[in-house]
């Protein structure tokens, strides 16, 4: 028997009156993954996070985090550690006191790791300080701070570079790179495209509360990169030459000009062209067309309908 | 060892202590009787409409029990609102329940450990106001015998075991304001909300006793069970409006309690 994965979401679901916030979502999250959860900002990021936390009771649907029901007991967050959006702490106490605080509530030898919790995210200098007078960076760190004293195996990090200067963002990532190093497992939840494709090696991109594409990161880059653009005397002639040749596919006119393919082979593009050029269809450009991963994210997530690269037909799952 | 009710009720208390609010309560507790005694002291004369407000330059044992008198109008209500208004509700403002929340501890755990801690500093409140109000009465009118509401003379020793027991009957309906404070820190989410809800709670009940018609409520009304001690002052003790307390209390103390421990255990800790 397998042991269970660190996060395994199920039909969840959740609605504030007609408003629905988070649509029928499932999530596998497996050991040593580093997971972008990657959506617009109001896609039902957040929501997801606090129901998986325990923090918010799903409309529907379920949440396993190692097999258990956050829903049920705190039981189920053992090992698990993480903020939902800016981490919180009480301002009118010191970070070193805050931090005693939650290490109390933690139970177990918690309260052993706050210096060297305070030393990794480099605050033990302010650690005295009321965490009234932090700037929002240093907040982040301490946020961090308080879930490494769980000594978490899974960490939910909530858009963490958020408002962040660009050097914060890097140390960041650096220390989120640092942690999946020592085994790990992230969830993280961005807005930002780059940050994920830096740092996780599989992604779900919601919008609108749906899950529009679940899988590794490679073959997003995959589906986002494979495809060609053709540009001809008449587009119209070239569409119907194309969809007639063997291993040729997914062929779309697109709204400025020329169309897009995608091909088996490079052996049947070859002879694409040839066929275009017995039907009297002259190429004005015959190009692999490499459509950005920004492209495809913006795809799925704003849902402008395709006409740039060929339809990753994974990817629009449940888009619509 | 795990963490739970006891883990939080320490932090409870540890952050109460770190607050501005703990001191503005604790410190009108301490403060108002001293003034009380200073103003009796300088201008002569005293309360004499109210129960043993003539003794007041007889017996140090008589301030306490002018003071019990007085403060139940409204400010032993906002005292404990104060806190028990905002126990809950600075989760809220602060937005740290989620932080404590997704530790180690259960949320009844966390709501017992503050229930705990609103008690605690409410008996910190009026023990005192009971300790300082009894210092500066004896330092200024004596340690001496007082007058019972019968009419008969208690011994100054005596008097003081029913002065202390006095306070721990005036208790009683103090731990039903700050259930009802905890309801409404619970349910308005919002400090400022939820103490002066408590105080018009508490003010409201005092105006129904006055209406003409509903004079049959007296006894039943909450305000009423803050006279519950003066049973104690006489001879023999009259035990019924201290048992009448005790009951009456519970109706409104345990419903409000179960009430905000209900909403506390299901509501949807998201942001704003």
């Amino acid at each position: 028997m397998t042991a269970p994965a660190p996060i395994e979401v199920r039909g969840l679901c959740k609605s504030y009156g007609e408003l629905v916030a988070v649509d029928d979502v499932d999530l596998t999250v497996e050991a040593g993954d580093v997971f972008g959860y990657l959506g617009p900002n109001g896609a039902g990021k957040t929501t997801s996070l606090r129901m998986m936390l325990g923090l918010i009771v799903p409309s529907a649907g379920s949440v396993r985090l190692f097999g258990r029901d956050p829903q049920v007991s705190v039981k189920a967050l053992a090992g698990v550690a993480g903020f939902v959006e800016a981490p919180s702490f009480y301002p009118y106490l010191n970070g070193r006191t805050n931090l005693d605080l939650f290490a109390a509530l933690d139970g177990g030898d918690a309260r052993e790791r706050i210096v060297e919790a305070l030393e990794i995210v480099g605050l033990s200098h302010r650690a005295k300080d009321k965490v009234g007078t932090y700037s929002h960076g240093m907040r982040q760190r301490l946020g961090i701070a308080a879930s490494l004293l769980r000594r978490p195996r899974l960490l939910l990090l909530d858009e963490p570079a958020t408002g962040l200067d660009p050097g914060g963002m890097r140390d960041m990532r650096d220390l989120i790179r640092n942690l999946s190093g020592q085994g790990m497992t992230v969830l993280l939840s961005s807005h930002l495209l780059t940050e994920v494709e830096e740092l996780c090696n599989r992604v779900a991109i919601v919008r609108e509360g749906r899950v529009a594409y679940q899988g590794s990161l490679a073959e997003l880059r995959r589906q986002a990169g494979s495809g060609y653009l053709l540009r001809t005397t008449d587009d119209e002639r070239a569409r119907q030459v194309a969809e007639a040749q063997a291993g040729i596919g997914e062929v779309q006119i697109r709204a400025e000009s020329g169309l897009t393919f995608s091909a088996e082979s490079e052996s049947a593009v070859g002879a694409l062209s040839l066929a275009l050029a017995e039907s009297g269809t002259l190429a004005l450009e015959l190009s692999p067309r490499h459509a950005t991963l920004e492209d495809l994210f913006f795809r799925l997530t704003e849902g402008e309908e395709a006409g740039a690269a060929p339809r990753p037909d994974r990817a629009l799952e449940g888009a619509t | 060892m795990s963490p739970g009710v006891f883990t939080v009720y320490r932090w409870e208390l540890r952050k109460l202590r770190s607050q501005k609010r703990t001191y503005l309560g604790l410190g009108a507790a301490a403060l108002v009787p001293i003034i009380f005694v200073v103003a009796l002291a300088t201008r002569g004369g005293g309360p004499n409409d109210v129960a043993f407000g003539r003794y007041v330059h007889d017996t140090g044992l008589a301030i306490p029990l002018v003071l019990l008198l007085f403060g139940s109008v409204w400010m032993f209500p906002l005292i404990t609102a104060l806190v028990a208004g905002d126990i809950v509700a600075a989760e809220d403002r602060n937005d740290t329940l989620k932080t404590i929340l997704t530790r180690s501890v259960e949320r009844h755990q966390v709501f017992a450990g503050k229930i705990l801690a609103t008690f605690t500093y409410a008996v910190a409140a009026i023990a005192i106001t009971g300790v300082v109000s009894l210092s500066a009465g004896i330092l200024a009118s004596g340690f001496n015998s007082i007058v019972s509401l019968s009419g008969t003379r208690i011994s100054a020793t005596e008097g003081l075991g029913l002065v202390g027991a006095s306070l721990l009957v005036y208790l009683i309906p103090i731990v039903a304001i700050a259930c009802i404070g905890l309801l409404f820190s619970t349910l308005f989410r919002n400090s400022a909300a939820a103490i002066v809800g408590t105080l018009m709670f508490s003010l409201l009940v005092q105006l129904v006793g006055i209406l003409p018609g509903l004079e049959g409520l007296g006894p039943y009304l909450l305000s009423t069970q803050f006279n519950a001690w003066q049973g104690l002052l006489r001879s023999p003790i009259d035990w019924a409006p201290i048992v009448r307390a005790l009951w009456v209390c519970a109706l409104y103390g345990i419903p409000a309690l179960v009430a905000a421990g209900l909403v506390f255990l299901r509501r949807d800790v998201a942001g704003d």
